[in-house]
């Protein structure tokens, strides 16, 4: 198997193979920042940019760990400081990243299928760090390295996904990896938070949290965001909580053990309790430590991807 | 200037037209159909092996003049309409400014007698600037020369002011066109709300938005006694209701675009804002719906909706494009490939739905050849295969949600008002 794309834009677009073998180079870097000098010199001389025009500190931060532990060089953009303000289109802006010689655009943008038509427009390779509602691929990668590191697999694993699926790209992500990889994925919301159609996924639906939980080895719990104007078709805080929310006592009431994770940052009281979040299920600081050797595998595949094509061409 | 066209295979359902004949053009009008006219010709047209059609009539276009001259305007839309075949075409009233009154009429008339390469009849405004609050003034529009009014592009929300305009239509004779969405159901969507949307990530558009408000505006123009005409239909429930509505003998009649029987909701998959189109491409099961709401008769005309748009409101995030395609130079072939060669329909069937029917609709005397009718006629070679292509489209606007298609037939001469006005 050998990766020969130079984007990594969704798990939608990618076979079975590709997303096992990123997770099996994920491996091989995760010991890299154990180490006392924790630095590769994989992607030495590379440039590597992250443009983000949504706030995020989380996935900016864990990508910027991981060029950096490759030995790249980084660069941030921020959309206080970018030029959309002053009208350039995304394309324009992509074209003087990529004039400026930088090898990987690394972006996060508000607009689903943004970092794709970056892609399609750019000869330099495009990492999707989450776009609108579409995907975030990395997020899904780091998330199902971890349940792999837990649980020893991914391939008959029953995993919920519990919270807003509509407005989710982690949702979107993890139902294309998960089931890709065989797992049973179980989305869990309110009618209004399940998008149309979504088993045509591969997704299971329920609106019942006790049977979300009931037979999963995994429980993926995503940050609910009550400050999204989507006007009174929202439920209140409480309420999401009593009939939503991830409980010590509910994970008590199941047969076994369960997997907790959360893509973060967490909304103690609203998604899950104090109490399961820092509990001996919740794998939340492990998901962040996994996603720096997920996003080294990522950013080290698409880079020397790009390479051999220039090779190629020469 | 007389013009013969010599053996071409013409058809046309209206003047019961299905054979070898030959057609002689005079002071732009038709002065002959059959063999051995006789008569001596300035301009001798070979079309043997060739289709000879009456010109096609197009009664949903936007050609963007006056206000944004920059996508389209009155001389490069009807020149991009008669290399399509089209020789007649309404243009739709949402310019800027709006055409909502007598005065705008007749300034767009002006233009047209000025620029215009083909028939291009006018649209007005039903409400002032569209903006669905106030009635335009319909009958200075009407004596004014439009033929038929519409606020294309939104539907009046205002259900008494939508009442008090069909009224007014009846009472002025003139065709009332529907737009038909519910703007509180469609909300900021922009492709069709189903699996597409999900997997995209993308806010949808309902169904239930465009075909409640079918059924509404078929039971007020009902109410009102007064025949409607329902804009680019693309789902399997409006026709269902239309259908409806004319097995009860209703004088409803609906027109769908290229697009929506030859393209689903999956060429939307790489975010191509060139399939972003208002209303959105459906699924599946919609264009099996339209194709058969065509081939049952349902459906009674097609219309190209060509909607043109600059490279600068196209390149860019899916959600932030404007929606709509271009359609004059690629509505013809899209029907030879996706309804006449698939066996959906017959020629003289599309001719019926491209030229005919909308001619009689509008209350136009077009789309018809018999001698005494207007000199409007196209000959094609219908085997011709040809790609879309950037490069290939004279419109000002390249935005076609069929560039890379292959497509069969294309236009050799296109004459209108007795003179060969496009040759390839």
């Amino acid at each position: 198997m050998d990766w020969t794309r130079k984007d990594l834009l969704g798990l939608d677009d990618l076979s079975k193979e590709e997303i096992a073998l990123i997770l099996d180079i994920a491996e091989s870097f995760k010991e890299v920042s154990t180490r006392e000098i924790k630095k590769v010199p994989a992607l030495r001389g590379k440039t590597v940019v992250n443009l983000f025009y949504e706030p995020s500190t989380r996935t900016r931060v864990s990508f910027e760990v991981a060029a950096k532990r490759l030995s790249a060089d980084v660069i941030n953009i921020a959309t206080e400081t970018s030029s959309v303000k002053k009208g350039e289109t995304l394309v324009d802006t992509g074209k003087n990243i990529e004039a400026l010689k930088a090898d990987i655009i690394v972006m996060r943008h508000d607009y689903s299928g943004a970092a794709k038509m970056l892609a399609r427009h750019l000869e330099i390779s495009v990492v999707n760090a989450g776009d609108g509602w579409h995907e975030h691929p990395t997020q899904a990668l780091l998330d199902m390295f971890t349940l792999k590191e837990k649980l020893g697999r991914i391939e008959g694993l029953n995993v919920s996904i519990v919270g807003d699926i509509a407005h989710s790209r982690v949702a979107r992500s993890n139902i294309w990896g998960l089931t890709k990889l065989g797992a049973q994925v179980t989305v869990c919301a309110p009618p209004m938070l399940i998008p149309p159609a979504i088993e045509k996924m591969g997704a299971r639906v329920t609106h019942d949290i006790e049977e979300a939980l009931r037979d999963a080895d995994a429980v993926n719990v995503l940050r609910m965001q009550f400050e999204r104007d989507e006007k009174s078709a929202f439920p209140k805080q409480v309420d999401y909580f009593q009939t939503f929310g991830i409980t010590q006592e509910r994970l008590s009431r199941l047969k076994k053990n369960i997997v907790v994770m959360h893509p973060g940052p967490i909304n103690r009281g609203i998604e899950m309790s104090s109490e399961v979040a820092d509990g001996v299920s919740s794998v939340i600081l492990e998901q962040v430590t996994n996603g720096i050797a997920v996003r080294m595998a990522v950013l080290f595949l698409v880079a020397r991807a790009r390479d051999k094509r220039s090779e190629d061409n020469r | 200037m007389k013009i013969i066209v010599k053996n071409g295979l013409v058809i046309d359902p209206e003047s019961k037209l299905d054979g070898i004949s030959d057609i002689l053009l005079e002071e732009g009008k038709v002065a002959g159909i059959g063999r051995d006219l006789g008569a001596s010709a300035d301009t001798t047209i070979d079309a043997k092996g060739m289709l000879v059609l009456p010109g096609l009539v197009d009664m949903h276009v936007h050609l963007r003049q006056p206000g944004r001259e920059d996508k389209e305007t009155i001389a490069s839309g009807s020149l991009a309409a008669l290399k399509g075949g089209i020789t007649s075409l309404l243009a739709m009233p949402n310019t800027s400014p709006a055409i909502d009154s007598a005065e705008q009429v007749r300034a767009l008339k002006e233009l047209i007698a000025a620029d215009a390469k083909a028939n291009v009849f006018i649209c007005g405004a039903i409400t002032r600037e569209r903006r669905g609050e106030k009635l335009s003034d319909i009958a200075a529009m009407k004596k004014e020369g439009a033929v038929a009014i519409s606020d294309d592009g939104v539907s009046v929300e205002n259900r008494q002011l939508m009442f008090a305009a069909l009224k007014a239509a009846k009472q002025n004779k003139i065709l009332t066109i529907c737009h038909c969405e519910d703007k509180m159901l469609s909300g900021s969507g922009v492709v069709n709300l189903g699996f597409t949307s999900t997997r995209l990530g993308l806010k949808g558009i309902s169904k239930e938005s465009e075909y409640i408000r079918v059924s509404r505006d078929i039971e007020l123009a009902q109410k009102a006694g007064v025949s409607l005409h329902i804009a680019h239909v693309s789902c399997k429930e409006s026709v269902e209701i239309i259908a409806q509505a004319k097995n009860k003998g209703l004088p409803v009649t609906c027109e769908t675009a290229p697009h929506y029987f030859s393209l689903s909701e999956e060429a939307v998959l790489e975010y191509d804002t060139n399939m972003k189109i208002n209303p959105p491409l459906r699924g599946p099961e919609d264009v099996a719906a339209i194709r058969q709401g065509l081939k049952d008769g349902i459906i009674d005309a097609i219309a190209s909706d060509h909607a043109p748009h600059t490279e600068s409101e196209k390149a860019i995030e899916f959600d932030r494009a404007e929606f709509g395609t271009v359609g004059l130079e690629t509505a013809l072939s899209v029907g030879i490939t996706d309804l006449i060669e698939t066996k959906v329909l017959t020629w003289s069937e599309v001719i019926r739905k491209m030229s005919c029917n909308p001619a009689r609709i509008l209350g136009v005397d077009k789309g018809s050849l018999r001698v005494g009718s207007d000199a409007d006629l196209i000959i094609i070679d219908p085997q011709k295969e040809w790609t879309v292509e950037k490069t290939s489209l004279i419109s000002k606007s390249k935005n076609s949600a069929f560039l890379g298609r292959k497509l069969k037939g294309v236009v050799l001469y296109t004459i209108c008002q007795g003179k060969v006005a496009y040759q390839l």
